[in-house]
């Protein structure tokens, strides 16, 4: 009796370790960071006359994972919450950078501005994974409204 | 009573294959006709074929045969050859065909709301694009005033099934425009 209690603790003891190591192994597996100082000249705000607190809005709310750069938060560099976010900005900016919204073609402008409005409208951007850490990054109906309003203006134009 | 709903459903049967039969030949004598004076471009036709394709799932409410039709819509898409078209054609198509493959990515993994929100943009794509390629067959332009404050949409047929509203709605909507190319 004593000895089967004795060599489930070590089972457990070992499991903890492997887990352990394991976890610090990934910590070595380097990701790619969304960093960059520069704004490119094809920048949304660059090219368009937006409002501060449109920009603003814009900025905290869709910039980490539609643009060049990411602010990144401090529990970003372990793993594997960073792979996490490497994905989710990649697949990001490959369906809109607003870095490089100029070098989009007049109709794909539209054509973005349109899923911009609809998933704003629809409470599916920004994604609540993000939004349930980053609290400043969601939506108010207020704030739904002046900026969906200002897009579709910019949209018709 | 039975009987007579009965009847009233088989003749309608009749009446709608029988117009469906009478369009199928004009079709055809158009192809002929079209194929004689001018071989138009097959892989334009190959696109718009896949879109048909999608049109006809979102009009049977059907996500995940509208799903097969993005993908399909995405190779003809890429596939497409604009080498024998001028610059400013295919500045154009450039810009169509970019867009399209998008639309009809989204379409080939999204739900159905999703599906026709992104129809009707590409819906504007294929438009543009079939005003420069040419199609051998005519075309309907159709419109419903109800879905996102109008929309349009292509047909082979001048038969309203409306592909935005499915079978809520399946006859809303009207032709607007007649393409003869």
């Amino acid at each position: 009796m004593l000895k089967s209690k004795l060599t489930k603790m070590k089972i457990v003891k070992i499991i903890v370790l492997v887990l352990l190591v394991a976890f610090v192994g990934i910590q070595f597996v380097p990701t790619e960071r969304n960093q960059s100082d520069v704004v490119p000249k094809t920048d949304f705000m660059l090219v368009n006359d937006v409002p501060k607190e449109i920009e603003n809005k814009l900025q905290v709310s869709c910039y980490d994972c539609h643009s060049n750069n990411t602010a990144y938060p401090w529990y970003n560099k372990i793993q594997p919450v960073a792979w996490f976010m490497e994905d989710h900005i990649k697949k990001g900016k490959e369906e809109l950078n607003f870095n490089e919204w100029a070098d989009y073609s007049d109709r794909r402008k539209k054509s973005k501005l349109k899923s911009i409005i609809s998933q704003i409208k629809d409470d599916e951007m920004p994604l609540s994974s993000y939004t349930l850490i980053h609290k400043d990054a969601s939506f108010s109906e207020d704030d739904k409204k002046k900026v969906i309003t200002w897009l579709t203006q910019l949209k018709d134009n | 009573m039975k009987n007579l709903k009965m009847s009233i459903a088989a003749m309608l049967l009749l009446a709608v294959s029988f117009t469906n039969a009478q369009e199928k030949e004009k079709m055809n004598m158009d192809h002929g006709k079209m194929n004689m004076d001018k071989m138009k471009d097959a892989k334009a036709e190959v696109v718009l074929n896949d879109y048909f394709m999608m049109k006809d799932a979102l009009v049977g409410d059907d996500t995940k045969k509208a799903a097969q039709a993005g993908t399909k819509l995405m190779a003809s898409l890429k596939a497409f050859d604009m080498t024998k078209y001028s610059k400013e054609d295919q500045k154009e198509l450039i810009d169509i065909i970019e867009d399209a493959t998008e639309h009809a990515e989204h379409i080939s993994k999204s739900p159905m709301e999703h599906q026709r929100e992104h129809f009707k943009t590409l819906s504007k794509d294929i438009t543009d694009m079939v005003a420069i390629t040419g199609t051998s067959s005519k075309l309907y332009e159709q419109f419903c005033p109800m879905y996102d404050k109008g929309s349009a949409w292509l047909s082979t047929s001048n038969d309203v099934r409306n592909p935005y509203l499915g079978k809520k709605m399946p006859s809303c909507g009207k032709v607007q425009r007649e393409i003869n190319n």
